[in-house]
């Protein structure tokens, strides 16, 4: 299996984390989009980003801390963040949504701080930023393989449960769920694919890719299971038109897979409106 | 099911629950044996949902205990064995994309555990109570896009798909037409009679109600009165003052804090005391 994954070229390194990635925001950011808290994602991926300066930090001004990888920091306290959302959501139970500016701005605020006591290059922060599938090492595709599998395991074992109190906290709790595991649990998944996403599509496009096809494939899905099937296909043409364009062009990664994103949004909603153009002009000829 | 044995399906003793500072239940004891049908009524506000709630575990009471099937409400595990309509149970968001199959099937998840999707027992299962409700010609639709009525019945069958032992069920036919709910009544009193299961019915159609139930329990803050439906029917005046008498005050009582809770009116009820 190493040996195998260290025969990769950098350019089949960056792709097979990227399909991974495509493959699993979707379903994330479609229990997210049932639950209205897409926009959670912005949220963490700026406390995480906290965690990647903090990273950053020690391990250039600490000697003996040399050995830290960004990554794991950013893990660490994207965690955190979300456990922290999860507890401000329910403390302002009727204004859940106050949750996220508040740990948007915490971590923009301390990255701020942290960046600039930081002596370090902006090309390392552009590709923290943006994404870059160039500067996938093996260790990172490692870091993105593992969180996938553990997501996957994850979301495999608790799909139903995941679903049924997305849909009504209530039922699923008198239907033997414990409502304060599932929601402990989504916020590590959460948190996991934040930071499993940034090294390929960087932090501030983290929110789009558990946005944006979601946000496509509500549009045709009468199901649940349709919505994450649909995402997912959706999510993965994202990466490869994304991937595709950005070595082709020599541009951004997370930037170009985003536009493909967007693209494939607004074709969605284009074929939407004229399939219903067409089945309302067949109702009212006959 | 368990008709046979003398533990009541469920038993709440002393119990009081408080939101903040209002009390809302005060020293409530009640047995619901095994194979009864219990009606449960009262006016709006007395605190009929919140005692159901408490029955459940979702809401913890502040003073006595609640147990199901002798087991502690805390500890109890057979959750598949309980079927639940909720008051409130059309509140979700209706945008949510999700069938009629995959609403009803929720009501399995208990019994499937990890890992495992839902067999063709179970699916076939999800189609009989959604059959059981009427319902079998919407079993593709998406749920946000039925009339009220449509999904409190689909909230019906979730609650029965997973054969209860114990079926609760808080106004379950509000926005349900007239002939659906005689049908309704029909099925539960079969449930009741054929199966044995046992039924914690709300309602504020005291009229319609008594003619299926086996026991009534009159809540209104207090426990008013609890006890074979004969002898309720025998003494619906008194019992009538006794419970709406009070609403008054409650009222007032409320109104002073600024909780006021009115979704219902009090036609059923008003009729039910001529
Ligand atoms: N979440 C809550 N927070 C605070 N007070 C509440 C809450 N829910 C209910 N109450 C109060 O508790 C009292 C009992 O409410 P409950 O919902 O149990 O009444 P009910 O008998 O079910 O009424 P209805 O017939 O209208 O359904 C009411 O006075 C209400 O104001
Ligand atoms: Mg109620």
């Amino acid at each position: 299996m190493i040996e195998l994954l260290q025969q990769l070229t950098f350019l089949e390194r960056g792709i097979i984390a990227g399909l991974i990635i495509g493959l699993i925001c979707p379903v994330i950011g479609s229990f997210l989009l049932v639950r209205r808290m897409t926009i959670i994602s912005e949220g963490l991926s700026h406390i995480t980003l906290t965690g990647i300066a903090a990273g950053v930090f020690l391990s250039q001004s600490v000697v003996y801390l040399g050995f830290i990888n960004p990554l794991y920091t950013g893990l660490l306290f994207s965690l955190a963040g979300s456990l922290l959302v999860e507890k401000l959501r329910q403390i302002y139970k009727h204004f859940q949504e106050l949750a996220i500016p508040i740990i948007l701005s915490s971590g923009i605020g301390l990255s701020a701080i942290l960046i600039s006591v930081t002596p370090s290059n902006t090309t390392e922060w552009f590709n923290f930023l943006f994404g870059s599938i160039v500067t996938v090492s093996l260790a990172d595709l490692g870091f993105i393989f593992f969180t996938g599998v553990i997501m996957l395991v994850l979301l495999g074992m608790f799909y139903k449960e995941l679903l049924s109190i997305s849909f009504d906290q209530e039922f699923a709790a008198t239907s033997g769920i414990s409502v304060r595991k599932m929601n402990f649990l989504f916020a590590v998944l959460i948190a996991l694919v934040i930071s499993m996403s940034m090294k390929v599509i960087g932090i501030l496009l983290v929110g789009a890719m558990v946005t944006l096809p979601v946000a496509a494939s509500i549009q045709f899905a009468k199901s649940f299971r349709q919505v994450v099937l649909i995402g997912i296909l959706i999510g993965e043409l994202s990466v490869l038109g994304g991937v595709m364009l950005s070595i082709y062009l020599n541009i951004a990664t997370g930037g170009m897979i985003v536009v493909t994103g967007v693209f494939l949004l607004i074709l969605t909603m284009l074929i939407k409106k004229i399939t219903r153009y067409t089945s309302g002009f067949r109702l009212s000829q006959s | 099911m368990n008709t046979h044995t003398n533990t009541p399906a469920v038993e709440i003793e002393n119990l009081s629950f408080a939101y903040r500072n209002q009390n809302v239940l005060e020293d409530i004891s009640l047995k619901v044996p095994h194979g009864s049908f219990l009606g449960l009524v009262g006016p709006n506000g007395s605190g009929k949902s919140t005692l159901i709630k408490c029955i459940l575990g979702l809401l913890t009471p502040d003073k006595g205990a609640v147990k199901l099937n002798g087991v502690p409400v805390k500890k109890f595990d057979k959750w598949s064995e309980i079927g639940f309509v909720s008051q409130k149970a059309n509140s979700f968001n209706s945008g949510f994309p999700a069938t009629v199959f995959e609403v009803v099937s929720m009501g399995l998840y208990g019994k499937v555990g990890l890992f495992r999707f839902l067999r063709k027992k179970h699916k076939e299962k999800v189609r009989e109570a959604i059959a059981q409700v009427g319902m079998e010609d919407y079993t593709q639709a998406n749920i946000g896009q039925l009339s009220g009525g449509q999904q409190q019945r689909v909230f019906i069958a979730r609650a029965l798909v997973s054969d209860p032992a114990i079926l609760i069920l808080d106004e379950p036919t509000v926005g349900v037409d007239a002939k659906s709910v005689s049908n309704f009544y029909t099925m539960l009193r079969e449930l009741n009679n054929e199966k044995g299961m046992t039924l914690i019915l709300v309602t504020h159609d005291i009229g319609a109600m008594s003619e299926y139930v086996t026991d009534v329990a009159c809540l209104n803050k207090c426990l008013h009165f609890h006890g074979d439906k004969h002898v309720f029917e025998d003494n619906k005046e008194e019992m009538m003052t006794a419970m709406y008498g009070h609403e008054v005050n409650l009222l007032e009582h409320n109104h002073d804090h600024g909780h006021h809770h009115h979704h219902h009116d009090h036609d059923d009820a008003g009729r039910g005391q001529e």
